[in-house]
């Protein structure tokens, strides 16, 4: 551990109390985990859902750890592994039990929980892309916000999902051409 | 600088979380006043979670710690309390008040449910919940679940006692619990003396009702028209009815 990752503020809060680094870490991060939840759900609720879920366990998870194990955390990637098992999690139970209005919802809905602007921001600034991201397969969905939307360096992403850098590129190579044909 | 307009596009995809997420993650807790004394109060977006007094003379790690062991949950300091809070600490209004039991079992809950509906200045056995729920055997489940009462004073537990007047085990210790009650105008010394006759019911001969002791309509009762029952089934053999107030009915034994 070098002498600038000791001032990792989030670290530090929890150090001193894990009720007060949890307001840092949430402050730090939500934007960072609700983007990214976002994307990768294509839908406002589900990416409510998902970043309550995320927080709560990451909560969890560091009210059990002892002072060394939180010294020792890197915050960031610690706390997006987390939203990645969530987000798997979740994929997994819906394909096991899909909702039963999943068929007649439409796509493009506009979800209760995003004002009139946001929405018509988003429509503006990005609605197709955030609709043809969703048509990706989840392994290059994953690193394409990963890396793209949320602008984690490479060796980040790696450590979020468990893989090899070369892996984590390729992924994100084909997510971005696969972009690029669809948007054509 | 980024001149793709795929990359600058994706990048533009990132949303801040909506204001409101936090509240469904963290509870707030602030202190306030009660009968007792100051206490502590965790609420959620759901309602009021926990309360714990902070002069209990048998607690334990504190407030934060207790919440977290229990709840599993972060706790941020509130800047008010929520609403209803301070009236039913003052003056014992809990209607509307709204409350997060989603911690609890059903069993739990429905313990705690049928608590509220205790009205100030009146007890009811253990017993008296137990039947109240369906569950006639479950006296000591009953007994564990209001020890858990993870809102003691928002739902009255402290109003549920042993038949004999005793008044029992309490979250924050029986002395607490005799306080409380004698400051809400109940009888104990009555009621022991009563238990001391085997009389746990009193009738009334002008209305044909039976009801426990601390019910509104028996403490109504004249002397010369006031008679009391050792149960229920007694009064009822004599002509009396159970009253629809207090409901006092069979105890489980």
């Amino acid at each position: 551990m070098n002498r600038l990752d000791c001032l990792d503020p989030v670290r530090k809060a929890l150090l001193d109390d894990v009720d007060g680094g949890f307001a840092e870490l949430y402050g730090t991060y939500r934007g960072l985990v609700f983007s990214t939840a976002l994307r990768l759900s294509g839908r406002w609720a589900d990416a409510e859902d998902l970043t309550a879920e995320a927080f709560l366990r990451a909560y969890r998870a560091v009210a059990g750890y002892d002072r060394a194990r939180i010294a020792a955390l890197q915050p960031r990637p610690w706390l997006m592994t987390i939203l990645m098992n969530v987000w798997r999690n979740c994929v997994r139970s819906r394909v096991r039990h899909p909702p039963p209005d999943l068929l007649e919802e439409p796509v493009d809905a506009v979800d209760t929980g995003e004002g009139v602007e946001a929405a018509a921001e988003r429509r503006e600034t990005g609605g197709e892309l955030a609709d043809l991201l969703r048509l990706l397969p989840e392994d290059q969905r994953a690193a394409v916000v990963l890396r793209h939307v949320v602008d984690l360096p490479v060796s980040e992403v790696a450590t979020v999902l468990g893989l090899p850098q070369g892996t984590v590129k390729s992924h994100v190579s084909r997510g971005l051409k696969r972009l690029r044909e669809m948007a054509r | 600088m980024n001149q793709d307009p795929l990359l600058a596009g994706l990048a533009a995809l990132s949303a801040d979380a909506p204001s409101g997420l936090l509240d469904r993650i963290a509870a707030r807790w602030v202190r306030v006043p009660s009968p007792l004394g100051e206490v502590s109060v965790a609420s959620t977006d759901q309602g009021i979670a926990f309360l714990r007094w902070n002069e209990d003379p048998g607690a334990g790690d504190g407030f934060a710690a207790e919440f977290r062991a229990r709840f599993g949950r972060p706790l941020l300091p509130g800047d008010r309390p929520p609403a209803g809070l301070l009236p039913a600490l003052r003056a014992g209004k809990v209607s509307g008040l709204r409350l997060d039991l989603r911690e609890l079992s059903d069993f739990q809950r429905e313990v705690l449910t049928t608590a509220q509906r205790i009205p100030r200045g009146e007890v009811r056995p253990y017993g008296w919940i137990a039947r109240q729920i369906g569950r006639p055997g479950a006296v000591r489940a009953v007994g564990t679940a209001l020890a858990r009462n993870p809102v003691p004073l928002l739902v009255p537990c402290h109003r549920v006692i042993r038949s004999d007047g005793v008044v029992g085990d309490y979250v924050f210790g029986g002395e607490a619990k005799e306080r409380l009650l004698r400051e809400e105008g109940v009888d104990l010394d009555g009621l022991r003396r009563m238990a001391g006759e085997n009389v746990f019911y009193l009738a009334s001969d002008t209305t044909g009702i039976v009801c426990f002791p601390t019910c509104h309509n028996a403490r109504r009762i004249t002397p010369r028209h006031r008679h009391g029952f050792r149960s229920v089934a007694q009064a009822e053999s004599e002509g009396y009815r159970a009253c629809r107030t207090c409901r006092p009915g069979e105890v489980a034994a």
